[in-house]
């Protein structure tokens, strides 16, 4: 039998080996997808993305028990960053979730990165997709520690968590532009700190200054201490809230459009980069306009004009 | 573009808490180029395993300081025979004396590194023993 039959029938192996070679970049594993996609769109996707150490693995873990107390099924998406040097990597988040292994209605998978940007791995989006085809209500994707600019979660999840912790820097940073204006909610997690509550209040504040004030889901921020277990239902509450808001404002419809766009595209690009990389690769004719290049006796614009002439039969300007 | 990554999972089963030992080994490891799965320390035997299918790893690396050896080494890969899982390449590490290790390599340990053993060497035996599957 199939991988994708497996995997719909519950087998746990099944799944985890399509994991694999999806991660893989295993050829296979598209058919597979295919045969699973009818099965997807149902699971609740949730992203949780904050800077190293502000205990996201912590609240992943805890949010999973609350919405396990809910007779939720839960699957777990979590990433950490591939070594640029050794394409190694350790996958360190399930030492805080651990105790969910287990558990029938848990499924969790530590991913890395390998190279891509954004605070996701490539391999994301259709891992979310074979948990929700296995039956998952809720996918939680963890990202990497992020900083400023890591924000593919947005196009991710259907309602996003940004968690701070004190302490990381002044309300300047507050105001910069990147992850702090992706959150649906914004989570101050180690509250017992000392700043937590100016942590907070500098947070509220700049959401207050939102331009688009007026929109009807209007990001709240809470306090949080995962490792103790406060907090934690008041934040699922909120995310159940925004959840709801989605779908009664309709809002869901332009997520849901932004998202495919983007997946198409995204897809198409790769499928399109593949097959005219791969074909110039194996002629041998990428050496030749290398090598043109580094003796300049051609430019990278001509260059690309040509290859693509011949593969597509001309391009317009 | 489809080449298999290594993965492997390094645990701590039991109730000791030393893990400076397998955060050496997963440190190693990501050196060489593998993914490395860490649990933790004081994992049952069943969190290992679960974890071992979920992560879909080709090996587990397991460190032991408390004596239990004996106990959970072999119950680990018991599990994996009942989860149908037993290609899944289970190697153990930690304060072993000799006369213990025949026993668990016939329990299914494929094998034990004890104290004085380098980081290169566990990882030229993974290299030549653990091959990431098809």
């Amino acid at each position: 039998m199939a991988l994708a039959e497996r995997i719909l029938a519950g087998d746990v192996r099944a799944a985890a080996r399509l994991m694999r070679d999806i991660d893989d970049g295993f050829k296979s594993a598209v058919e597979e997808l295919k045969v699973l996609y009818p099965h997807t769109g149902n699971a609740f996707i949730i992203g949780i993305t904050g800077p190293p150490g502000a205990g996201k693995s912590t609240l992943v873990d805890q949010i999973t028990a609350a919405y396990r107390r809910r007779s939720k099924r839960v699957g777990i998406v979590a990433i950490d960053p591939t070594s640029p040097f050794t394409g190694g990597a350790i996958l360190g988040d399930r030492i805080r979730m651990n105790r969910h292994a287990e558990d029938d209605g848990v499924f969790i998978r530590s991913l890395a990165t390998r190279g891509h940007l954004g605070g996701l791995s490539r391999s994301t989006g259709d891992v979310v997709n074979v948990m929700d085809a296995m039956g998952m209500d809720v996918v939680i994707i963890e990202t990497v520690g992020v900083g400023q600019d890591e924000i593919d979660i947005v196009r991710m999840a259907h309602t996003t968590a940004v968690v701070m912790v004190p302490g990381l820097g002044d309300d300047i940073q507050a105001i910069k532009a990147g992850i702090l204006e992706i959150g649906d909610v914004f989570v101050v997690n180690k509250a017992d700190r000392d700043d937590a509550d100016r942590t907070a209040r500098e947070l509220a504040a700049m959401l207050e200054m939102n331009p688009d004030k007026d929109r009807e889901w209007q990001p709240k921020v809470l306090k949080t201490e995962a490792s103790r277990n406060r907090g934690i239902e008041e934040l699922v509450n909120e995310i159940e809230a925004h959840r709801s808001y989605l779908h009664h404002s309709g809002a869901i419809r332009r997520l849901l459009e932004e998202k495919n766009t983007r997946l198409f595209l995204e897809l198409l690009k790769e499928r399109l980069f593949a097959e005219v990389y791969g074909h110039i690769h194996v002629n041998g004719k990428f050496r030749e306009i290398v090598d043109g290049l580094v003796n300049r006796k051609q430019d990278p614009y001509s260059a690309v004009e040509a290859i693509l002439a011949e593969k597509f039969g001309g391009v317009k300007n | 573009m489809s080449e298999r990554k290594l993965r492997v999972l390094v645990g701590k089963p039991g109730l000791d808490g030393h893990d400076r030992g397998a955060k050496i080994i997963a440190r190693a490891f990501r050196d060489a180029g593998f993914e490395v799965i860490y649990t933790g320390l004081h994992q049952t035997p069943e969190q290992i395993v679960a974890a071992a299918i979920q992560e879909d790893v080709d090996c587990v690396g397991l460190s032991i300081l408390s004596g239990a050896h004996n106990t959970l080494l072999p119950r680990v890969c018991e599990l994996f025979r009942e989860k149908q899982a037993e290609d899944i390449i289970v190697f153990g590490g930690g304060v072993i004396p000799d006369d213990d290790i025949p026993g668990l390599k016939t329990a299914g340990v494929k094998e034990v590194f004890t104290p004085g053993t380098s980081t290169e060497d566990i990882v030229a035996w993974v290299r030549v023993n653990v091959i990431p599957r098809a």
